[in-house]
């Protein structure tokens, strides 16, 4: 048959879509020519296919073979095609099975002995061809753990172009190149970063109830955070548990998880990981590393890696403004556009904020005997480089104190004396969040919100009769009449008083609920 | 005469014999003028054909028919115009063709046929 076709994936962001791979046999001198759009590294796919083919003892014929990739004008990078482009020669050659090879979606790369190589964005591919309405998709073996966690397709994994021909019922001559192993999933190195980092408990935390109850709230609302506190007062230990408290993702958020890290590279495991992510960029970010970018390949940010999960902004007055302020438009949309000339990724954002910062440059702060000697003014630029529209899309702020020797001591007391209460675990916790969240569906059930801290304000007060009633607010309406909290800030505290309730168990907030709201908003002065 | 020179005679040969039994007149062997040579010139019915052969004994240089560059096709473009004005030949109906003799030292000869190259 002198013409074949198969299919392979584009991917442009998180989103793949179907690229029907044609090969044209002519009777002319021979030549391998690729149209289509396709970028370097696939140009390159004709010396990796014609050497491939050669050396596992299937040589393409000697003739003009032109590869279409087809829609045209969509733009394709990377080497992912060379398998598609390669059972689309040998079947136009009738090396293969014509019929067998257009039931399948190709993924890989090739090596020139005919090995086949993992590529990046297996998950994400196999999922658009999921979606796409096909069944069967050929990947090399070392991706096949990835492949797999797609459900709902039959995932053929094979070692070398020869065996992919074979599988496709072709008959390859004596082998030329012997091989050896095959490509393995990962190296131990890389296995090594895949391991998960050791959370730590909540347990592990000193320092009274009001930091515990912070992080449980954060985590019960989907709350962002502000920690500020002086150097070695534990900010990162803290916002490090709060992943350990949220509950597990559900199956399509784990599998966008895994999709995140496929596109960036990171190795994706053999089962999909149901715990959230965290990502702490350090604050030299630049905001393509922060939102994503790239000239071709678009690569998600850590903005992005984080959706579903904690981003962690350690030091944020640090980070340039910038790279701040392209985290807005996520806040705001929980997804992240980026634009090229010739395409528009979108990925999703949809993270949990948690910003730590010192009160001052030079870091004392907290009291004067620790020889803080910034002036007011200092100290306020410093925090203004944190901009409003971001801080006020914060709810919780929480100022975070050094351990003393008398915390310290009342925390040994409190271990050594049976009768006390033990420190919460982030078991425990993470019930009670769960508990807590499950509340909280139940009350937006029918709305397009699932957690409080998503909840419109006007909609809180007005038509989702949320309100909590006069007598309960009080002392807020009180603040507010003094300018202690804006509007906004005063439709933040009625949503952290709903979560608050949420995890006391109580129907509706009461006083208390809304005092201790309002001093979690208060908690650092900014 | 070198090694290479007999095969390429020895292909030539044998890719007549095969253009032959295929119904065509060879017309001209290794013309030459200034600016090359052209290895045969057929006739196929009203069609004047000339044909660039290659011969190799093994796969080790690659396939015969890859050694035919697109500045090998221009200049047979030429000759095959020289050929027409010297022959006083009307120029209506020609075709380039190229064949591939494998020829390996201990086993029968191969041939592969390419019309209308160019």
């Amino acid at each position: 048959m002198p013409v074949a076709r198969t299919r392979a994936i584009a991917l442009v962001g998180l989103a793949g879509s179907v690229v029907e791979v044609e090969a044209d046999l002519s009777s002319q001198l021979p030549a391998f020519v690729i149209i289509g759009l396709p970028d370097t590294a696939l140009g390159e796919a004709r010396e990796r296919v014609r050497s491939a083919a050669t050396n596992a003892g299937c040589a393409l014929p000697a003739r003009r073979l032109t590869v279409n990739l087809s829609p045209a004008a969509l733009p394709k990078h990377g080497s992912a095609f060379d398998l598609a482009i390669a059972m689309s020669c040998l079947a136009a050659a009738g090396t293969v099975d014509a019929q067998s090879v257009s039931r399948f979606v190709h993924l890989g790369e090739l090596g020139l002995d005919g090995r086949l190589r993992p590529t990046h964005g297996i998950l994400p591919a196999v999922h658009a061809a999921v979606r796409a309405g096909h069944e069967r998709v050929m990947v090399p073996v070392a991706n096949a753990a990835e492949a797999r966690l797609v459900p709902g397709v039959e995932i053929v994994a094979v070692a070398t172009l020869r065996e992919a021909v074979v599988r496709h019922g072709g008959r390859p001559g004596p082998e030329p190149v012997r091989l050896g192993a095959a490509v393995e999933p990962h190296d131990a190195a890389i296995t090594a970063v895949a391991a998960p980092v050791p959370e730590g408990d909540l347990a592990d935390v000193i320092g009274g109830e009001e930091p515990i109850e912070a992080l449980l709230v954060a985590a019960a609302g989907g709350h962002h955070l502000l920690l500020t506190g002086p150097p070695g007062a534990g900010k990162t230990m803290l916002a490090s548990r709060l992943p350990g408290i949220l509950p597990d993702l559900s199956a399509e958020a784990a599998l966008e998880v895994a999709s995140l890290r496929s596109l960036a590279g990171h190795p994706v495991g053999e089962t999909l990981s149901v715990r959230p992510p965290f990502e702490s960029p350090h604050h030299t970010a630049s905001s393509a590393a922060m939102v994503g970018g790239g000239s071709r390949v678009i690569r998600p940010g850590a903005a992005a890696r984080a959706s579903h999960g904690v981003l962690f902004l350690d030091e944020a007055p640090e980070f340039p403004a910038r790279v701040l302020d392209a985290l807005r438009q996520p806040l705001e949309s929980g997804r992240i556009s980026i634009h090229r000339a010739n395409s528009v990724a979108t990925f999703p954002a949809r993270f949990q904020l948690v910003l730590a910062a010192n009160p001052c440059p030079c870091g004392g702060g907290d009291s004067p005997d620790e020889g803080c000697a910034c002036p007011p003014a200092t100290k306020r630029r410093y925090f203004a480089r944190i901009s409003g529209p971001l801080l006020d899309r914060v709810d919780l702020r929480l100022w975070v104190h050094r351990v003393t020797p008398t915390k310290l001591m009342m925390d040994r007391d409190r271990v050594r004396d049976p009768g006390a209460s033990p420190p919460v675990t982030s078991r425990e916790a993470r019930e009670k969040v769960v508990r807590a969240r499950a509340a909280a569906a139940r009350r937006l059930a029918g709305t397009p919100w699932r957690t409080n801290a998503e909840m419109p304000g006007p909609w809180l007060r007005g038509e989702g009769g949320l309100h909590p009633g006069s007598t309960a607010t009080r002392a807020l309406d009180l603040s507010l009449e003094r300018g202690g909290v804006t509007m906004r800030g005063y439709d933040r505290v009625l949503k952290v008083a709903w979560t608050i309730a949420d995890l006391d168990g109580v129907e509706r907030p009461t006083g208390e609920h809304v005092g201790r709201a309002l001093a979690m908003r208060m908690g650092a002065a900014a | 005469m070198a090694h290479n020179i007999e095969l390429g005679r020895r292909g030539e040969l044998v890719a007549a014999e095969h253009l032959e039994a295929r119904g065509m007149r060879v017309v001209d062997r290794n013309w030459r003028c200034p600016h090359g040579e052209v290895d045969l010139v057929l006739r196929d019915g009203d069609c004047t054909v000339f044909v660039e052969v290659k011969t190799r004994t093994g796969p080790a240089f690659g396939h015969p028919f890859e050694a035919i560059t697109a500045q090998k096709l221009a200049r047979l473009r030429r000759l095959a115009l020289a050929w027409c004005e010297e022959h006083d030949h009307p120029t209506a109906q020609i075709r380039i063709d190229a064949v591939a003799v494998h020829a390996p030292a201990e086993a029968p000869a191969v041939v592969e046929h390419l019309e209308g190259i160019a």
